[in-house]
Order: structure tokens, then C-alpha cells, then sequence
């Protein structure tokens, strides 16, 4: 059932985020028997990898590939669980007393929940490189989005640059779809083949190698792919006209009209943070990342969290951590109905299968430093147009992390609550400071998590004393 | 390790920190200990308003000191610290609010306080064009504006820096206690002696208080505040509201902040706060009746920050009434921030010469002691 407003002022579970892990989440706590919520911000369910799965105008199954479709079949499952399904639902507050506040149809709400798991996915890492904010330059996952809901393919003359199994999976797509694609620039470290090889062989057992290794020979058999760039910059007149680059010591430029960059993709962490999940710094995928236990369970009392929100592990591993979270729901609220749903060690064991050669991805794909910490003139926080000397300008004059910063040059105070810069600014001021970024932090982050509207805030629901204040005044 | 200084200040907020340039302009070398980092709390976050505007009596001598102070701020410095001075004005939304704003005008003339004007509703419109038809008039205190509060707290430490102060961020002072002559706080495994101590602890500061035998009635409070994306200028100064909570600024780069005093729920130990939405909900809709220029702006955070209350809404400043070398600087109940600079400048004057020409009898520990 679908609906423009929660039916309901409180829930036995909330999930929110109805990608792998939340669709997988809400289908079994709801067939337990659980009274579940599942909160998505997008028109349809699916996330950003099985985005549009029921909506798409791409009908050829082959174009986007089996694992998108497979989106469709957890869809159905969860439309028939009994789950209320709440899509175009923006939730922009979470707090510890597992209060959601909901922005949906023009007005706001909250609900509460006794248990939340957060499903909200991974976010591009950002890709700070010379000339990123011109027009003409977006990341692979934006044109992704468009290539899903819409059936967008770039037609201009087009640089790929980056490197991640994302990355390739795009331009894969792309290609298929007749879409146009000049050259391919790849950021893997040459160095990194070696680091991985001694994790290759679970790799070699992974439900990804295959099919990895099958999309890269492709888009190599379609397109012209430079190896080892070590380089990229982007310039033009108001607009992008040209990359240029670096490899094996050569440096090239070529015109271009489109430049999409990836270097890989990090949990989206706002929401947790700002209901005060800790979080620490992972070193190997160089993001923050919930501490969690075994069934996704934050340091906050009920907040469980689910998919590449609790650590970027892909699609099928959400799948699994979000069947994890949910189950863990119903043997706290139901534990009598937890004997009709597969046990924990059946999902775990189908987690670790999941899982297997991870870590592969993650040294071959561990984007270099040269792409993750910019220097001079190159803009880190897009909001305020604040560029990497700025901010090494502020360190030199006492700023001691991303907080502090915010007193200097508001880096993080835009609209985009650091989505876009908050990783840049922490490495970039551990180096400046010779510091681990652990201890350099991360900026506090605050409700609204996503930006309403002052009228959407007016209309929550009244309770008694905002009555009296308006009729007082 | 033993480090000797002239004072140890704890807490550095703007208070602790202003202290610290003042105490050093005056040659005093000052050690100031500040468990997170300056400006983390209140000093940090609050709503930047540079106010003596609708202050209560017994404070706005300092007030007004402190005003002399902020119109010299970027010598004292080397910042501007954002400060603007487009004037803040108190809206009357009736007559009979208007009749309390008359008489409160009155009362501070005879007083020999000129600082706030009775306004019309004509001259409300000229200086907030924005507000609604209805209201008939107002206060308005001309020279007062707001300042960028996390700015200028850093700004305040950095020159305390600068002219010698030794600042320790990151470590929590403990064992106030005195030996002979001497104060000794410990902190981060080291010792500091000094013959003055200055309470400049913030929410803390009542703990500290209490600790050293002069207890204050007096609470952690978090009031909220929220600010939107960058709106089309259409405001200069600062608005509060006679009879509502609300207060409301737009800063030059156009976001709008709101305030007003709702409260969240404060976590001390932790530092956290928790917002209460229904209430800001309440400022929301009071903005929405208001101001509809601002009915489509987007609220892009909401916020809080930790501090103490005192049980008369009054700040604690002044000597120890009962040891030595013992200074507070706390309890500023929401409205510390103006007058930091300015209080700093008079605990400065009250350390190094046990006087100050500023009038602060109403404001001393002395009228808590049972």
C-alpha cells in the first residue's frame, strides 16, 4: 500500500531508506508481525542501485543488467508484507529518543518508533580535483540517476575518470545504452595491484569477480582506457571544454563537453551522526563508519543501522545486513514470532558469503591521496566556495578541526551539511596537521538533515502550547 | 609539572577569553583552561546579538561598557568578528504592548539611559519594511547589531594568545583549591598556581562554584536556534519580539537566523543537546505569520548550545564573597555574549586594581548567600 502520510504516530520498527538493505529490512520485521514503517524520499523504491526499478523507461533487461532487476523481485516482496510504504517521505530529524521527523506532501510530521534501522546508503566520495565545479563536470552517480529515471545518456564528447566497481558498472551502462563515451581515464593505483594480491583469492570465490572482470573487459573492448593517470584537471570558459591529465609521466589534454568522475562511494553518515551514533575513522576505506555490533546495532539505544550506511559492502551484503537488523528487531519486540523467519546464523553465513573479497575491492580501489587532499586554488566546500588554501591558511592560524573551521570559513554550513566537502576537510587538515583524521574529527552534524521549508516546518501538527502561543499573540 | 601564572581562568568562552586580552593588556600573563576547545558551547553558538537593547537594569552599565568595546573590536582584535551595528529593534504587536515598551523607555530616561527610542509604527516600517502591517510600533536601540559569536570567541582567544595568555584547550580543570596564597588547579596531569582563579566555566561554572563552598541557584539550559539557505536581503536589523519568542536576524550573506529562547534538552556530560521541534515549530510559525517574504526560505540547521541559568536570569560577576583571590564570571542566563568583551574589560579592572567604575552591585554572588 502506498500513501502520502504515516497512518500512524507510532510504529514497533522505522526503517528508513528503502534500497537493498531497507526493502530486505522492512519485508521480514513486517512479516513477523512487526507494526513497520519503511520512509523513502524517492518517488519509487529501490535506492540508488535499483533506482526506478519499478519505473524505469530502460525496459531491455540486458541494458542495466541482471542485479537491477533482481531490485524488482524484494519489491514485490515487501509491497506484499504489510509494511506501510511511505515514498516522496524526507526524513529530516532523528534523535535518541527515536523521534523521526517526516517532511511528505508539503507538511511536516514526527513519529516514534521502538526500534529505527537507518538504510541510507552511501554517498559518492568527493573528487576535489581542478576545475570539479564547472559546468559540464558531475559525478558518475548523478548521470547514473538520470540514465535510470529517465533514460539520459551523454551524447557530447565525454571523459570517464575514476576507478571503483561502480565505475565501471556505469560505463558499462552507458555504453550499452548507445550512450557516447570518448575516453576512459583510470585513477587505480598501479601499486594497489600488488597490495590486493594477497587478498585475491577470496575475491576469486566473490559473487562480483566475474562479473567485474567481465564488464571491464567490455568497456575496454568498446572504448580507449588510459591506465595509471596520476593527474586530472578541468578547464574552460565558464563551462567545461577540457580535461586534462597525467599518465606515466605524460601529460595530455583533450576537449570535452561531459567529465564524470567516481573514485568510489562512502556511508552516508549525516543522519546517524546527527541523532549521535558514534562513528570512527576507517582506515581502509578512508571514511567514517558507525561502530556497530554484530546485528548493526548503534551506541544509541534502537537505532540499528543496515546496508553501506554501516560500512560500504554492496548490494547483496545489504540485502543480508538489513534481513540481520531486522531480525534482531523482532527478537527484542516478538521473540516468540522470530520462529518463523530463517535463523540469524542462515543470514549470517549468506552476509559472509557476500562479503568475501571485500577487502580485495577495497586495496585494489583505495583511492590515491593525490584525488582525496587538494591543494592551492581548488574549491573543498562548494556551499561557500572555500578552496583548499583557505582552509590551510585557517589551520595556520589556530583551526583545529572541521568545527572549529566553521568559525573561519562556515565550510559545512551550506546546504549540503558537508556532504560534499566534510572527507576532504578531515584529511586535508589531518595532513596539514600531521594528524590521524580519527582525531581530527568530523563536523557535528544537526537537524534538519535535509533542508525544509520554513512553511513545511509551520505545519506540523499543533499541540497544546504552540495553540495558546498563537492565540496569545 | 608546576606551570605559574598571574590568574587561571577556567572556561574559555568569550567571557574566560576577554578576560585573558584584558588581563594581559593590563601586563598580567593569565593561564586559561578550556575542557573542549574555545567556543565550543554558548559562546559558539549563540545568536551573535550585539544587544542592549531590553536588558535588565542592574546589567546595563556593563552593557554599555561592553558596547564601547565592540565598537573598538577589530583593534582590540585584529578581527572584525562579523560585527555589524544596524540597530536592533523590540516589536510592539499591539497597543498594549506599545503602552509597556512607553513606559519601560520612560523608566530608563529617568534612569539617565538613552540608549533605547520609543518608535511609531511608521518608523517600524522604515526599518524593518518586512514586518507585518499590524504592528504599531516599537523600541529600538540603534547603536546595538550582531556579530558572528564562534568568530569572534576565537578571535578573542587568539589575541589572548598573542599577548601571552598560556591556553589549554582539551583538558578539563580540576582540584580548584587554595594553598597559602596561591590557587592550584589540575589539569591535564599538570599544576597551575597562580594567586587569582577566575570562574568563567559557563554551564560549569555553577558546579564550581558549589564546589568551593558558594553554592548559586542555577540550571543547564540549551536555548535552540535555526538558521535557513541565503534569502534576498529584505532585513538589516535584529528583531525580537515584545510579547513572543522570537528573535531574527539576516546576516550579509543573506541566511536568516531564528531564535527566541526555546529550549532544549541539555546534556551536560555528554555536551549534547536534544532538540525540541515542537517548540522550534513554534518560532517557525510565528516567523510564517510575521514575515511572509520568509514563508519559502529553507531551514538548513537547527542547533543548541549548553549554559547556565541563574535563578533571577542574572549573570554572576564580580569577587568571591568568601575567598580571596576568588573571581565569577558565569550564569549568564541567554544573554552573555554582548557582554563579554566588556565584561572581561571589568573583571580585568576588578583582578588588577580590586576596583571598577562599572556599576555591578546587583550582579555580585553576595545576593545568593543564605
Amino acid at each position: 500500500m502506498t500513501i502520502n502520510r504515516p497512518m500512524r504516530d507510532e510504529y514497533d520498527l522505522a526503517v528508513i531508506g528503502a534500497g537493498p538493505a531497507g526493502l530486505a529490512a522492512a519485508s521480514l520485521a513486517a512479516q513477523s508481525g512487526l507494526l513497520t514503517l519503511l520512509l523513502d524520499e524517492n518517488q519509487g523504491p529501490g535506492g540508488q542501485v535499483w533506482r526506478a526499478v519499478t519505473s524505469t523507461p530502460v525496459k531491455e533487461t540486458r541494458l542495466l543488467g541482471d542485479d537491477y532487476w533482481a531490485g524488482s523481485k524484494l519489491v514485490e516482496e515487501v509491497r506484499a508484507s504489510g509494511a506501510e510504504i511511505l515514498q516522496g517521505a524526507t526524513v529530516w530529524s532523528l534523535d535518541r529518543h527515536l523521534e523521526i521527523g517526516i517532511s511528505a506532501g508539503g507538511g511536516s510530521q514526527f513519529i516514534r518508533a521502538e526500534r529505527v534501522i537507518l538504510a541510507t546508503g552511501a554517498l559518492e566520495r568527493p573528487f576535489p580535483i581542478p576545475g570539479w565545479t564547472l559546468p559540464g563536470v558531475m559525478t558518475a552517480g548523478a548521470a547514473q540517476t538520470a540514465l535510470k529515471s529517465s533514460g539520459l545518456i551523454p551524447d557530447g564528447k565525454t571523459v570517464v575518470a575514476g576507478q571503483g566497481p561502480l565505475f565501471w558498472l556505469l560505463t558499462a551502462q552507458i555504453l550499452r545504452m548507445g550512450g557516447r563515451i570518448d575516453l576512459v581515464l583510470d585513477t587505480t593505483e598501479r601499486r594497489n595491484y600488488l597490495r590486493a594480491l594477497p587478498h585475491a583469492a577470496a575475491f576469486l570465490t566473490s559473487p562480483y569477480f566475474r562479473k567485474g572482470l567481465a564488464m571491464m573487459r567490455e568497456v575496454r573492448s568498446k572504448v580507449r582506457v588510459v591506465s595509471g593517470v596520476t593527474r586530472i584537471a578541468a578547464s574552460g570558459n565558464g563551462r567545461l571544454e577540457e580535461v586534462a591529465y597525467e599518465a606515466g609521466g605524460r601529460s595530455v589534454s583533450v576537449p570535452a563537453d561531459l567529465l564524470l568522475l567516481h573514485q568510489g562511494v562512502v556511508p552516508n553518515v549525516n543522519l546517524a551522526m546527527s541523532a549521535g551514533v558514534k562513528h570512527r575513522w576507517d582506515d581502509i576505506q578512508l571514511c567514517w563508519s558507525p561502530v556497530l555490533d554484530a546485528n548493526g546495532g548503534t551506541s544509541v539505544e534502537g537505532i540499528a543501522i543496515a546496508g553501506d550506511g554501516a560500512g560500504i559492502g554492496g548490494a547483496l551484503a545489504a540485502v543480508e545486513r538489513g534481513r540481520i537488523a531486522a531480525r534482531a528487531a523482532v527478537e527484542a519486540l516478538r521473540p516468540q514470532a522470530g520462529a518463523k523467519v530463517p535463523s540469524m546464523e542462515t543470514f549470517r553465513a549468506a552476509l559472509a558469503k557476500a562479503e568475501r573479497g571485500r577487502i580485495f575491492l577495497d586495496v585494489l580501489f583505495r583511492p590515491s591521496k593525490q584525488f582525496r587532499i587538494p591543494g592551492g586554488d581548488t574549491i573543498v566546500c562548494r556551499c561557500e566556495e572555500v578552496t583548499a588554501q583557505d582552509i590551510l591558511d585557517s589551520v595556520a592560524i589556530g583551526a583545529t578541526g572541521p568545527n572549529q573551521l566553521k568559525a573561519y570559513r562556515r565550510t559545512g554550513m551550506g546546504p549540503c551539511q558537508g556532504r560534499l566537502c566534510g572527507l576532504t576537510v578531515t584529511e586535508l587538515m589531518a595532513e596539514a596537521r600531521g594528524k590521524p583524521p580519527e582525531e581530527i574529527g568530523y563536523y557535528r552534524l544537526r537537524a534538519p538533515v535535509k533542508p525544509i521549508t520554513l512553511s513545511e516546518l509551520a505545519s506540523l501538527p499543533k499541540n497544546e502550547s504552540a495553540t495558546k502561543a498563537v492565540v496569545r499573540g | 609539572m608546576t606551570v605559574r601564572a598571574d590568574a587561571i581562568i577556567v572556561g574559555g568562552g568569550i567571557h574566560g577569553c576577554s578576560t585573558a586580552v584584558h588581563l594581559c593588556l593590563r601586563g598580567l600573563r593569565p593561564a586559561l583552561i578550556e575542557r573542549d576547545y574555545a567556543g565550543r558551547h554558548a559562546s559558539g553558538v549563540n545568536a551573535g546579538g550585539v544587544r542592549q537593547l531590553a536588558r535588565h537594569v542592574a546589567e546595563i552599565p556593563l552593557s554599555v561598557r561592553s558596547m564601547d568595546v565592540w565598537e573598538g573590536i577589530q583593534d582590540l582584535v585584529g578581527d572584525d568578528c562579523g560585527f555589524d551595528s544596524h540597530g536592533q529593534v523590540l516589536v510592539a504587536e499591539n497597543d498594549e504592548e506599545l503602552e509597556v515598551c512607553r513606559s519601560r523607555v520612560a523608566d530608563l530616561n529617568l534612569r539617565g539611559f538613552i540608549h533605547e527610542e520609543l518608535i511609531d509604527a511608521k518608523e517600524l516600517r522604515r526599518l524593518v519594511p518586512a514586518v507585518a502591517e499590524t504592528c504599531p510600533g516599537g523600541i529600538v536601540s540603534r547603536r546595538d547589531g550582531a556579530a558572528n559569536p564562534a568568530r569572534t570567541t576565537t578571535a578573542f582567544r587568539r589575541r589572548a594568545e598573542q599577548l601571552g595568555t598560556i591556553v589549554r584547550e582539551g583538558i578539563a580543570a580540576t582540584n580548584i583549591c587554595k594553598d597559602g596564597k596561591l590557587w592550584r588547579v589540575e589539569a591535564g596531569g599538570e599544576t597551575y598556581e597562580a594567586p587569582v582563579v577566575v570562574n568563567a566555566a559557563g554551564a560549569w561554572g555553577g558546579r564550581i562554584a558549589a564546589s568551593l563552598g558558594e553554592p548559586v541557584p542555577v540550571q543547564t539550559v540549551a536555548p535552540m536556534l535555526m538558521i535557513t539557505s541565503r534569502v534576498p536581503e529584505f532585513i538589516k536589523p535584529v528583531v525580537i519580539l515584545r510579547g513572543r519568542k522570537l528573535s531574527f536576524k539576516q546576516f550579509a550573506n543573506g541566511t536568516v537566523l531564528i531564535g527566541g529562547g526555546h529550549l532544549a534538552t541539555p546534556y551536560q556530560d555528554t555536551g549534547e543537546t536534544i532538540l525540541d521541534w515542537r517548540r522550534l515549530q513554534e518560532s517557525a510559525r510565528t516567523v510564517w505569520e510575521l514575515f511572509p517574504v520568509m514563508r519559502n526560505a529553507t531551514v538548513v540547521r537547527a542547533w543548541a548550545g549548553i549554559e547556565a541559568r541563574t535563578a533571577d536570569d542574572l549573570p554572576v560577576i564580580g569577587p568571591s564573597a568568601k575567598h580571596d583571590g576568588l573571581f565569577h564570571q558565569f550564569g549568564f542566563s541567554l544573554h552573555g555574549f554582548q557582554l563579554g568583551p566588556g565584561t572581561g574589560a571589568v573583571m580585568a579592572e576588578l583582578i588588577a586594581t580590586g576596583n571598577t567604575n562599572t556599576p555591578i552591585d546587583g550582579l555580585r554572588i553576595e545576593r545568593f548567600a543564605t
